[in-house]
Order: C-alpha cells, then sequence, then structure tokens
C-alpha cells in the first residue's frame, strides 16, 4: 500500500519537475515559444493551421490539456473568446486564469489595426480591441517573443538566462530575415489585392499592399453571388494584382472572384502548418512570400 | 575585437621594422608575407567596422519601430473608468410558430382542461413543447456574469416566462483559484449530470427536450445546493463531480421540505478526448438519488372523477451519455457531424397514495415500485456553411410496475389510467439556418406518439438569437 501511495505521489510530482508546460492557442505562438525556450519547454498547439481560430470548441481534450498546463499562450482580442474562456473555467487550473503570470496574450504585445470606432453587430462579427489576426505580420513576433521571454523567466526563474539567451538568438535570426523579406518583397509595395477575410490586414500593412476589395461584405459573413460580382464590378478597373485567402477559409468566393476576374487565386498558409512548407516561423514567410511573388 | 586587430597589426608592423638580418631574398618573403597579412587584416577591420554600423542602424530603427508600436499599443487601451467593469450582459430572444394536429393543452385521452402528458409514467408536470398553437414566445433569458475577483466568479440567468413570470434559472458562484483541478460552485446551477442537462434551451440542437429529459427530469434538473468537481491531471479528460441540495422539481419534491441534511444528490463521472485531428468525443454516467415525499399528480378514476395521488419513498435515477463530433481537419466552420445519445433508468420504490383529499373512493396507501427506461439519439449534420440539419428518435420503455394497490384489490387499473402500460415514442427532424453565430432560424417536425391511441403530427418554425456578450457555450 504505501508503496503505491509513494508511485502515485512520485506519478504526481513529476509534471512539477518536467519542462515547463506550454499550451497555445494557435500553432504561430508554439513555433516562437519552441524558438525561445527550446529544450527548456514543452509546448504545444490545441488548434491545426488548417482550423479556424474563432471556431473551435472547448473539447474535452482541450480541458485535460489546460488542467496541466503551466502556461497558456494565446492571440487575444478576442479572437478565442468563443471557446478558451470555458476551457479556462472548466480546467479547475488556477495558474492559467486571466490575470495570472501563466496566461499570456500575444495582442497586448502588437499594435493593433482596424479598432472599431463603433461597436454594433450589425456591421458583423467585429472585435473591439481590433482585428485579431497579428501573426500575419513577421515584426510582431520580436516584440511579443521579448514579452514571452520575460514571462517564461517569470514562471521559471531557473533558467531565466536560456530564455533570454533563446530569445537574443531568435531575434537576431529575425532581424535578418526582416531585412531578406523586406528587400525581397520591395517590388510588391503599392499593388493593390483582394482579401477574402480580413485575415491578411497586417501581412498587407507589413507588405505596403492596397486591400482594394474584400470579399465578405461583413466580418465573418459569407459572400453571396450577388455580393461576389459587384466587388467584381467595383474592382475590375484597379487590376489587383491577386486574390488571397486563408488556407482555414472556405475556397468558394476566392475560386468564384478568381475564375471570374482573371485575378490569380493565392491560398497562403496563414501559420505555422499552412502548407508543407510552412514548418516553422521562417519558412511560413518564406513561403508567403514565393506565392506572391510567384502569382504575379 | 576591433582593438585586438589592431595591436595585432602594430606587432606586425613592429615586426616589419626590424632591421634586416636574413638573407635579401627572405627579406623579400618575408615583407611580402607581412604586407600581404596587413592588407589582409585591413579588409576584416573595414568588414568589422561596416557590420558594427549596420547593427546600430538596425537596433536604431528596431527601437524607433518599437516605441512607435508602444505608444499606438498604449492608445489602444480603454480608458480605465468605474463602467470598464460591467459585467458581460446577454439577452436570448426565442419565439415560434406552432401546428400540431392535436390540441397541445389538453390530453385527449381523459378530462378536459386536464394538461397533456406522457402515457405510462408517473407524469413529470414539466413543460412539454410546443406550450400552444399558432404563436408562442419562447423563454427570454437574461444572462448576467462576470469575475468577482480571483477566487470567484458570478453567473444569474433569469428566465422571463411568457405569462410574464420571471424565473431564476441559475444563481451560482464558482471558484476559479482553487487550482488541483478543482472546483466548486455553489447556488442555483443545472445539474452536470448526464450531457444535455447543462445546456440552456437556446442551445439545444432541437426546439424541445429529448423525451427521456421530459419524462425523467421535467425537463432539466436543476439544484440550488453545491456542486463539486474535479479534473484528474491525465491526458484523457477525466471529470468527477458530486451534488447536493435542494433538487428543483421532478422527481425530487425537496421544494417544500423542511429538514436539515444534504437531500438530494449527485454522482457523474465523464471521460472525453480525441481520434486524430478531426473527431473528438465524451461519454459519462451519472447517478441522481431523492426521497420524494408526498408528490403528488392529477389522474382521473375509474368513477370519472378528478383525484389528486401522491408518491412517497426513494427515487434513483442512471443516465448513460455519448457524444461524438467530427469536423473534416477539425474545421468546425464549414461541416461536420454530431451524434448524441443518452439513457436513462429511474427505479422508484415507495408508496403511492390514491385520492389524498377523499374526493373519489377514498384515501388509499400502499406499496409502489416502477422501473422505466427510455433513451434517445440524434445526429445532426452540418451540409454547408451556415445550415444544419438533424433528426432524433426518442422512445421511453413500458414501465415494470408493482403497485399495491391494484395487486391486492383495493382499486382496480382503471382507478390508475395514467400508469397503463405504454411505451411513448417520437421522431423529430430539424433544419436550421444561422446567418451569423449570434442568430438561428429552425424549421421542425415531429411525430409525436407520447400519448395512448394518438399521433401528434407538429411543426416548428423558431428563432433563436442572441444579443449581448458573447458567450462561450460548453463541447
Amino acid at each position: 500500500m504505501r508503496k503505491i501511495l509513494m508511485m502515485l505521489a512520485a506519478l504526481l510530482a513529476l509534471p512539477a519537475q518536467a519542462a515547463l508546460n506550454v499550451l497555445t492557442t494557435v500553432p504561430e505562438w508554439a513555433a516562437l515559444a519552441q524558438e525561445i525556450g527550446g529544450d527548456k519547454i514543452r509546448v504545444a498547439s490545441v488548434t491545426t493551421a488548417l482550423q479556424d481560430p474563432h471556431r473551435i470548441e472547448a473539447r474535452p481534450s482541450l480541458i485535460a490539456r489546460a488542467r496541466n498546463a503551466d502556461l497558456i499562450i494565446a492571440t487575444g482580442a478576442e479572437l478565442e473568446i468563443g471557446w478558451l474562456p470555458v476551457v479556462q473555467r472548466e480546467s479547475g487550473n488556477a495558474r492559467i486564469q486571466s490575470g495570472q503570470p501563466g496566461y499570456f496574450e500575444a495582442a497586448a504585445q502588437a499594435r493593433m489595426l482596424e479598432i472599431p470606432a463603433k461597436l454594433d453587430r450589425a456591421d458583423g462579427d467585429v472585435h473591439a480591441g481590433g482585428n485579431p489576426h497579428i501573426n500575419t505580420d513577421p515584426r510582431v513576433y520580436l516584440k511579443v517573443g521579448e514579452a514571452l521571454a520575460a514571462r517564461l523567466a517569470q514562471l521559471d526563474p531557473g533558467n531565466a538566462a536560456a530564455y533570454q539567451a533563446g530569445y537574443a538568438a531568435f531575434a537576431g535570426r529575425w532581424r535578418a530575415n526582416l531585412a531578406r523579406w523586406e528587400k525581397q518583397a520591395a517590388a510588391l509595395r503599392g499593388q493593390p489585392v483582394v482579401v477574402q477575410h480580413k485575415s491578411f490586414t497586417y501581412l498587407l500593412d507589413w507588405l505596403g499592399l492596397k486591400e482594394v476589395a474584400t470579399l465578405e461584405p461583413k466580418p465573418g459573413v459569407e459572400a453571396s453571388a450577388a455580393h461576389l460580382s459587384h466587388v467584381l464590378e467595383q474592382v475590375r478597373g484597379q487590376k489587383p494584382r491577386w486574390v488571397i485567402r486563408a488556407v482555414w477559409e472556405s475556397s468558394r468566393a476566392t475560386d468564384w472572384f478568381a475564375a471570374n476576374s482573371g485575378t490569380p487565386a493565392v491560398v497562403l498558409p496563414f501559420t505555422v502548418g499552412g502548407n508543407d512548407a510552412a514548418k516553422d516561423l521562417a519558412s511560413l514567410f518564406d513561403d508567403t512570400l514565393a506565392r506572391l511573388l510567384a502569382a504575379r | 575585437m576591433n582593438r585586438i586587430s589592431i595591436s595585432m597589426l602594430a606587432a606586425c608592423a613592429a615586426l616589419a621594422s626590424i632591421p634586416a638580418v636574413a638573407a635579401d631574398a627572405d627579406l623579400q618573403a618575408l615583407r611580402e608575407e607581412i604586407a600581404q597579412m596587413k592588407k589582409s587584416y585591413e579588409q576584416r577591420i573595414n568588414a568589422l567596422e561596416q557590420r558594427l554600423a549596420d547593427t546600430t542602424r538596425q537596433a536604431e530603427s528596431a527601437t524607433v519601430t518599437a516605441g512607435q508600436a508602444q505608444a499606438a499599443a498604449q492608445a489602444n487601451r480603454p480608458a480605465a473608468t468605474a463602467s470598464a467593469f460591467n459585467p458581460e450582459i446577454s439577452l436570448i430572444l426565442s419565439g415560434m410558430y406552432n401546428n400540431t394536429s392535436q390540441d397541445p393543452r389538453q390530453d385527449p385521452t381523459a378530462a378536459a382542461g386536464r394538461e397533456r402528458r406522457i402515457q405510462g409514467l408517473l407524469p413529470a408536470g414539466g413543460e412539454l413543447n410546443p406550450e400552444a398553437r399558432a404563436w408562442n414566445l419562447g423563454e427570454s433569458e437574461l444572462a448576467i456574469s462576470a469575475n468577482i475577483d480571483p477566487h470567484f466568479r458570478g453567473t444569474f440567468l433569469a428566465a422571463i416566462s411568457p405569462a410574464n413570470e420571471i424565473g431564476v434559472e441559475e444563481a451560482h458562484i464558482q471558484t476559479i483559484g482553487l487550482g488541483n483541478g478543482l472546483g466548486v460552485k455553489a447556488g442555483r446551477f443545472f445539474s452536470g449530470v448526464g450531457y444535455a442537462n447543462e445546456q440552456h434551451p437556446h442551445a439545444w440542437d432541437f426546439s424541445n427536450a429529448a423525451l427521456p429529459y421530459q419524462a425523467f427530469f421535467g425537463p432539466q434538473l436543476g439544484y440550488d445546493g453545491v456542486q463539486l468537481k474535479w479534473v484528474a491531471p491525465t491526458d484523457l479528460f477525466v471529470e468527477l463531480g458530486a451534488e447536493f441540495g435542494r433538487a428543483r422539481g421532478f422527481p425530487a419534491n425537496d421544494g417544500g421540505r423542511n429538514k436539515n441534511g444534504l437531500m438530494s444528490g449527485s454522482a457523474f463521472a465523464h471521460v472525453g478526448g480525441d481520434v486524430g485531428v478531426a473527431n473528438s468525443w465524451r461519454a459519462g454516467a451519472s447517478f441522481f438519488a431523492s426521497k420524494p415525499r408526498g408528490r403528488t399528480y392529477d389522474d382521473v378514476d375509474s368513477t370519472n372523477t378528478l383525484v389528486t395521488n401522491a408518491f412517497s419513498g426513494k427515487s434513483n435515477t442512471t443516465v448513460l451519455d455519448f457524444v461524438w463530433k467530427w469536423a473534416p481537419e477539425g474545421n468546425a466552420r464549414d461541416g461536420g457531424f454530431k451524434f448524441q445519445s443518452e439513457w436513462f433508468r429511474r427505479h422508484e420504490s415507495g408508496n403511492l397514495t390514491y385520492d389524498t383529499t377523499a374526493a373519489s373512493l377514498g384515501t388509499a396507501t400502499d406499496a409502489f415500485r416502477a422501473t422505466q427506461t427510455g433513451l434517445y439519439a440524434q445526429g445532426i449534420w452540418q451540409f454547408m456553411p451556415h445550415w444544419r440539419a438533424g433528426y432524433r428518435y426518442d422512445q421511453l420503455s413500458a414501465a415494470n410496475l408493482s403497485v399495491g394497490l391494484v395487486d391486492n384489490g383495493t382499486l382496480t387499473a382503471a382507478d390508475l389510467p395514467i400508469l397503463q402500460s405504454f411505451k411513448p415514442r417520437r421522431h423529430t427532424a430539424m433544419v436550421d439556418y444561422s446567418p451569423s453565430e449570434f442568430s438561428r432560424i429552425r424549421f421542425q417536425v415531429a411525430r409525436d406518439q407520447s400519448r395512448s391511441g394518438v399521433n401528434d403530427n407538429q411543426v416548428w418554425v423558431h428563432y433563436i438569437m442572441s444579443l449581448g456578450a458573447h458567450g462561450a457555450h460548453k463541447f
């Protein structure tokens, strides 16, 4: 009996001694945490790149994983509002509740775009904090990474130096990447583009692309055939170079627009794992740029 | 780095200025070598200086953008006013049009004016939608919730009935800071037994509750009490829970009881997980125990007199539940399938008192035992974005009854007509359209055979809309 009890105690104590258990709501923050934390953390995303981050269910497996997490990294800005609060509450884990060190919101570090001047659901699925898809601008990872390294150090002071060094190494590589990407994409500046959903506002902002139309009439509202024809008429004169959508968005509207306007459709990986090439943060943006440049 | 290179160069230069002692050829070779070294070091110094300058410039620009971002981020923050602490408020609006081939307000097998009820078991007395023909307003649900402090969260939900009565559906506090997987809820709440019991009507996939819920919980089991829950620290989702308190409504009748103690209680276990990225499931087993005292119901006896009968004893209900959800790649936006099924078994034993008010053949009491099972199974298919179709099959078994009053000859079976053996059945199909996460319009048809010898064909056109805070739903 005593042996069993001791084994049980060892089993229960095990997670505490192991690497910091980090759970992220979306794959990009898992990739960032991995760059910074290396082997000091165990990190997993609860969603894949092929899932619409607005429409995740508070699945039993999520609650079980949140139960044991030391840190939850969320995007924030209401992206996960339909499911994360339930997961936090049902997990019975005090560490990951909002306001605790074990809850980290990336959007708090970002420069938010499209903050609505008025909040009215007649305008569709608007987010009071601004457009939550901050992950499509690579510059955000420096700022978020810095804050994340500090948070990891706070939660795991023993490895603080490793997190700072991990961040410094990442930031060095990332700055070099940014310079390279910005040079590559210099020719794209000012080009007109049509997007399906407001998923790439931050990418467009970074590259200086001009969004001439959105296929969704309102955020989160499916485009009707009549609306698509209207958009087509509207932008015909502006000769958009691409119509782009994220891999998790329905192909219907983009395909229709591409077929009827002759504008090349580009399906972007959106986040790590969105296609075979986007294996990590750097290859995500390599692939994103390659796709835009190839479809010119 | 630079300083080291320079001093090395200086050393080289010093070396070069040493008076020649070796042969001229050797001297020439040495001079060339030194000149080459000098040249290569100069190049390296230039390269290093260039890199230093570049890095400084980059760092400066990074600081500038970071500073801008910081300023912008600060501008994003809402002003800190007292109203910023407003709780989350949401309101559910619901209304429907019903067509039914039978009068929903009246039981066609018995006395006029008596409410329709399911044949073959002691009536639960809960609502059996639809309430009336043609236009009906559904319940308007007003929900207010917020974190109270780092330790507690509070939830209040009032339902305003079409008859202008306000009912407190939920009013509870729950812990958020206990840790170790523990959670405590206290106040008025819906029990965690089964799967659908905790869901509010606006979250149901059909416009009315399944037959077993209507028959056994009339139609939802609520508590004024306390709930304890624990989530196990395992990768498989394992949740254990226990509840005690004054159970609200059928099959308990704790409402008017005056005693100390736990009153009714329930225990439940849920397990769940994922299969691959596209499938997730949850299964559970629950048990509810109560001791109703003088739980009354009306019936019409063999002399065609309306009498009041009462049950006192023990009532135990077991529920097994199972839910499976599938979505392509786990992306529920464009399509998916949900299967849901629950099985109920209730066992009641105690005494049945006939005609408590001595209005007909005189009051009489004897032993009573009843065992009954029920189940429903439903599938919901989202066949395109915003559109779903579903089918549900409900049934209750004929009760396994032992009625002492009939067995000992005091009464005949005709004196207790509601208990006459019957197997209620119902088929329901629906299609609904949800233009957004906040609005849903449902068309539902049902063939209801919950009353002996009567087929009721029912049609619903039902809207359910929510405004206000973006409520997160459970799995």
